[in-house]
């Protein structure tokens, strides 16, 4: 609370080239971390990803990524922040378009 | 989708009598050999069906189809959680001389739904920060019971013998600030239901208080939330063995043991079918599989990837902005997060090594 943290930062015990690394996410929850790790493992060179809140009363999660090959985590990270971000728009231009479509039912209800 | 109407362990929850089956998802890549699960844009808003099916002035229902368990659930995180409304956080009490005491009556003063929309303000970075027009709504509430000298002799009913024996939501009253009476000309700030009672009065009790309202989230305090509900079910999914139909004698119990207009039984050939749409409706109460004669013709399921969302709006939102709502506040989440991992990645970039944090 005293002094700001950052939004992210890498848990010592990472490999040098990020290969493998544990990311601590400052202010999230399970809402971003499950979602996150799902698309994380979504991406065939990613070797191993699983996430953690690790104590109810500290206000991070952790997030723990291992790649094929010696490639980056923090890329495949970055990756499937982008793809996580195209996941939500479809979902939202789907709903507007099933929202202007009209085709559901609208009725009365009691206070 | 239901398309398949035999069991797919892919597809399908299981349901047993004792047991559900098949619960985690296993689309991912390097889970089956030689298929490719890995993400793809296209085959997913293929897959990807959003419809509304139900809408009110208080609550909406709709389907989401063809995505994993971990994205619905963020969205109903979110919508119970991190969508801001506004309501009242401080109170300054001049006078309390009712049978409440101050801080029960603040703390009930804080869960009154207001109208005010979340987007006109700011949220205050901090509690100690100064209240500004942009980020405090004021309200007052000065009430005093008195006797109506008016009242018939035989009278016995409070609300006729006294006035204001009752102080109510709509007795709030809005004290505009600075540019705000400009800016809430449209839809003057107000609890969305005027006829709560906040607490009764009996003649000589008062009650003065000024009202700071700021613009909070769910996951501070419950009374930020702006949903009464928000939830998500999977969609039922009924398999009658087509290889061994239930006799026309067995129909009727059959029928009994599932929701009202879940399955439909022809009058006339009392052959049993599943209703399309009366299906949604099912509570997979499992009734059937208790009945060893009539366990054998089914089994139950539920569709994966099929949610069936209901979001009841309590407050400032109609209920069919509040999915938006959630999703944007998601899409900030992501990119809030991108911005600080490109600055780590940036970081590191001069010698190609990124700092790891010390403990």
């Amino acid at each position: 609370m005293t002094e700001s943290r950052p939004k992210i930062r890498i848990l010592p015990g990472a490999q040098s080239d990020l290969s493998a690394a544990t990311y601590q996410i400052h202010n999230e929850t399970h809402t971003l971390g499950n979602a996150l790790r799902w698309m994380i493992m979504k991406n065939p060179k990613v070797e191993f990803c699983g996430y953690s809140a690790p104590h109810p009363s500290e206000n991070h999660i952790q997030i723990r990524i291992q790649m094929y090959d010696n490639l980056s985590s923090l890329t495949a990270l970055l990756t499937a922040l982008d793809d996580l971000d195209t996941l939500f728009e479809s979902i939202e231009d789907a709903y507007k378009a099933s929202l202007e479509h009209g085709d559901f039912v609208i009725w009365d209800e009691k206070r | 989708m239901t398309t398949t109407s035999e069991y797919n362990p892919r597809l399908h929850v299981g349901l047993l009598e004792e047991l559900v089956t098949n619960v985690s998802s296993t689309d991912f890549p390097g889970h089956y050999p030689d298929e490719d699960h890995s993400w793809d844009l296209s085959k997913f808003k293929k897959k990807l069906q959003v419809k509304v099916q139900k809408l009110s002035a208080r609550s909406i229902e709709f389907d989401l189809v063809g995505v994993d368990a971990s994205i619905a659930n963020a969205l109903r995180r979110i919508l119970i959680a991190e969508v801001p409304t506004i309501a009242i956080e401080y109170v300054y009490v001049w006078n309390n001389t009712s049978v409440m005491v101050d801080e029960v009556f603040s703390h009930r003063l804080g869960l009154i739904p207001l109208n005010v929309d979340p987007a006109l303000l700011e949220m205050k970075a901090s509690p100690s920060d100064q209240a500004t027009d942009r980020n405090t709504i004021v309200f007052k509430l000065e009430i005093e019971c008195t006797r109506n000298t008016a009242a018939p002799r035989d009278s016995k009913d409070p609300a006729v013998l006294y006035n204001n024996s009752e102080v109510l939501a709509g007795h709030l009253q809005w004290i505009p600030q600075g540019e705000q009476a400009d800016v809430f000309i449209a839809h003057p700030p107000a609890p969305t239901v005027p006829g709560t009672v906040l607490v009764k009065l009996r003649p000589g009790q008062a009650i003065e208080m000024e009202m700071h309202a700021v613009k909070g989230l769910g996951k501070d305090h419950a009374k930020f939330s702006p949903v009464a509900t928000a939830s998500y079910r999977l969609l039922p999914h009924i398999i009658l063995d087509e290889a061994n139909p239930v006799p026309p004698h067995l129909a009727t119990r059959f029928r009994d043991c599932f929701s009202p207009g879940v399955i439909n039984v022809d009058p006339t050939t009392k052959k049993v079918s599943v209703d399309e749409r009366g299906v949604r409706g099912e509570t997979v109460s499992r009734e059937v599989l208790r009945h060893p004669d009539l366990a054998g013709f089914v089994k139950l399921a539920r569709v994966r990837d099929h949610f069936i969302f209901n979001v009841e709006s309590e407050g400032p939102y109609e209920p069919q902005r509040l999915p938006l709502e959630a999703i944007r506040v998601m899409r900030e989440k992501i990119s809030a997060l991108k911005a600080a991992a490109e600055a780590l990645r940036a970081q590191g970039e001069p010698d190609g090594d990124v700092q790891m944090a010390e403990t």
